[in-house]
């Protein structure tokens, strides 16, 4: 266990690269805290899994340095790190049976036999596969294979940190939920330092002590699922996190107030912004439909009932927008106008948050 | 799936069976013809029973070369298809090398049997070849058309100059098909070069080995060009494969009864033995599938 240190990390694919584009991970620094879960968010391609493989040593970062406990690892390989790693798709060795496949990582080190023999009895038992393990791993279905592979990156108990690149994608929707419990289990118990890659938000934040949300090769915001839907730091990460995604409109933002287009929005604080491009972001959940009077007119085009709450969705000035409406509640009659919730209004420059910068006055 | 009954479909199978009757069952069918008579001249022929197939279960001749025959079919798979497996594993996977490799690699199977056998017969003099002359510069005794060593090693080396590459080939092809997860997996799980070509590479490239096997077997096997023209089947019989044999017997000396009756056992140890790596290869696929 150990906490890993990214020091001025960056990696392109291309051998001399000039401007930013060439990279596909961004320069980064963090620290990876012993004994976290974190999870990696964020859409297809945007350099998770060249972050993992650069910390697993599968990749050597084109710049900068990787750090366990302060000790620097950029240059030893992925065998020296001592971590374990779950790929996307199976791996399994088809020669081997299922126990011996568990029990590969082990016998490669050299481990005792009947310490062996424990360490794969309890992880079959974790990955559901006690009666199994005499079996041929060759043959047996894509989820049952990726069970055996996660049942490999979990067998060791002493490794540095464990590593999972969208690991469920091929899994059945109810095991999937059962695996997710067993790894939090799994990190409960033994505290390693987890990193879980994933693109599906509610994976994320239900395995994550803190979720890191990468876009277009950068770490846009490192948060606790609360922080990421409250304050998202990016535009990306509201429209990234939630379902619906935060609405986003084009903003004059001056002070305590705001216009979109002719109607003019009151926000909760002062902000100070530059030259650049302002918009105002509000999340579906902050948004109130009603008829006439004041507000931002909208017209509502359709209305999707999803359970616990509808989906109003909504078209106005500026294009697209979404609101909530808690179960049970009717949309009401001739509904025109929205107005929104001052404690959810984010406001924002060039895509990345502005902090307010003073208590807003009494009017 | 309901079938159809149509009796007049067997129509339709009609066409492949001429074609097989011709290329393969009548030609096939005059030889056991010959195999079973037996003839004074004048193209008059007898009956003989199955005297011609004894008569060569018996023959000394027969079981000398047959015997030589499994020798060199053994040691020929023996060194090219490690020897086929190493080169594969140390070509490079891509780029500008990895498609000059492939074109070297491929030149030596494109050259034409007879063409191989001169090459290395002119190769081999002691006078004018350029291996000949240094191994007796060297102060090596090497003649092949006398020492029976000579005469073995050359043969064998030319095969294996002339057929690695196929194997070498098959298994890059089978190597190139596994998924680089396979490899970044062994890495994290801590595994040594041997268990990653143990565990992954050997089981990804057992199918396509076996068909390396199988061709190599079977063309080795009937042999007959390349050994004829370096050594001419000498010094004495020392290299005198099958087919040579058979050819002595059947154009040589005009024995056109045995050197039938060869012919068909000959056809069938082959029949055989294709038969017994079909199954196994089958086999290996059915288990692959499950």
């Amino acid at each position: 266990m150990a906490k890993i240190t990214l020091d001025n990390l960056a990696h392109s694919y291309l051998p001399n690269p000039t401007s930013e584009d060439d990279f596909a991970l961004k320069e980064l620094n963090h620290d990876w805290q012993d004994g976290e879960a974190y999870a990696l968010l964020g859409s297809s391609g945007c350099g998770k899994s060249t972050l993992l493989n650069i910390i697993s040593g599968l990749l050597r970062p084109s710049h900068g340095r990787v750090l366990f406990d302060g000790h620097d690892v950029t240059d030893q390989a992925t065998a020296e790190r001592n971590i374990a790693q779950v790929f996307q798709f199976p791996v399994v060795y088809d020669t081997m049976t299922v126990r011996e496949n568990l029990a590969f990582p082990l016998r490669n080190r050299r481990m005792p036999a009947d310490e062996i023999k424990r360490l794969v009895q309890k992880v079959g038992a974790m990955i559901g596969m006690e009666a199994q393990l005499d079996r041929k791993a060759r043959g047996l279905t894509a989820d049952a294979k990726q069970k055996i592979s996660l049942g490999r990156g979990m067998v060791r108990e002493d490794v540095n940190a464990l590593l999972f690149d969208e690991p469920l994608t091929v899994i059945d929707p109810h095991m999937k939920w059962e695996l997710r419990t067993q790894l939090k289990k799994l990190h409960q118990d033994f505290g390693h330092t987890m990193i879980y890659v994933t693109h599906d938000q509610t994976e994320a934040l239900t395995f994550a002590d803190k979720v890191v949300v990468m876009y277009d090769g950068r770490v846009v915001q490192i948060g606790t699922p609360q922080e990421l839907f409250e304050r998202p730091a990016h535009t990306f990460v509201g429209y990234f996190i939630g379902s619906p995604g935060m609405n986003v409109f084009d903003a004059e933002v001056d002070g305590t107030r705001a216009r979109i287009g002719e109607t003019v929005v009151e926000l909760p604080a002062h902000h100070t912004t530059g030259t650049g491009r302002t918009q105002l972001g509000i999340r579906p959940e902050f948004v109130r439909l009603k008829a006439g009077g004041e507000g931002l007119p909208v017209e509502v085009r359709r209305v999707e009932d999803v359970g616990r709450h509808k989906i109003v969705r909504l078209s106005a000035a500026g294009g697209e927008v979404d609101a909530l409406l808690p179960e049970g509640t009717p949309v009401p009659a001739g509904a025109d106008r929205i107005t929104f919730d001052p404690a959810g209004i984010n406001v924002y420059e060039n895509d990345w948050r502005v902090a307010p910068s003073g208590r807003r006055e009494a009017a | 799936m309901n079938k159809t009954v149509n009796q007049k479909a067997w129509f339709l199978v009609l066409p492949v069976l001429i074609l097989v009757a011709f290329s393969a069952v009548i030609p096939l069918m005059t030889v056991v013809n010959y195999s079973v008579q037996d003839t004074f001249g004048n193209n008059v022929f007898f009956w003989n029973g199955i005297m011609w197939f004894e008569d060569m279960l018996n023959s000394e001749r027969m079981w000398n070369a047959l015997g030589r025959q499994v020798v060199f079919s053994s040691i020929i798979l023996a060194i090219e298809v490690p020897l086929g497996v190493f080169v594969a594993l140390n070509m490079p996977k891509k780029g500008f090398w990895a498609s000059f490799c492939l074109v070297v690699m491929s030149l030596p199977l494109l050259i034409p049997w007879n063409v191989v056998g001169t090459i290395w017969q002119i190769f081999g003099r002691v006078d004018i070849g350029l291996l000949g002359y240094t191994l007796d510069a060297l102060g090596i005794d090497y003649n092949y058309t006398q020492g029976f060593y000579a005469a073995w090693t050359t043969v064998i080396v030319m095969d294996v100059w002339h057929w690695t590459s196929l194997v070498a080939l098959l298994a890059y092809a089978g190597l190139q098909s596994i998924p680089d997860a396979y490899y970044q997996a062994a890495k994290i799980d801590q595994a040594s070069r041997w268990a990653v070509f143990r565990y992954i590479e050997l089981p990804k490239m057992m199918g396509v080995l076996m068909i390396a096997i199988l061709l190599r077997f079977m063309d080795s096997f009937m042999i007959y060009t390349e050994p004829f023209v370096v050594t001419g089947g000498g010094p004495g019989n020392a290299t005198t494969f099958l087919s040579i044999d058979l050819v002595k017997m059947a154009l040589g000396q005009f024995d056109l009864g045995p050197a039938a009756a060869f012919s068909l056992m000959y056809f069938l140890v082959i029949l055989a033995i294709s038969w017994v790596f079909y199954t196994v290869m089958v086999n290996l696929d059915k288990r692959e599938g499950r």
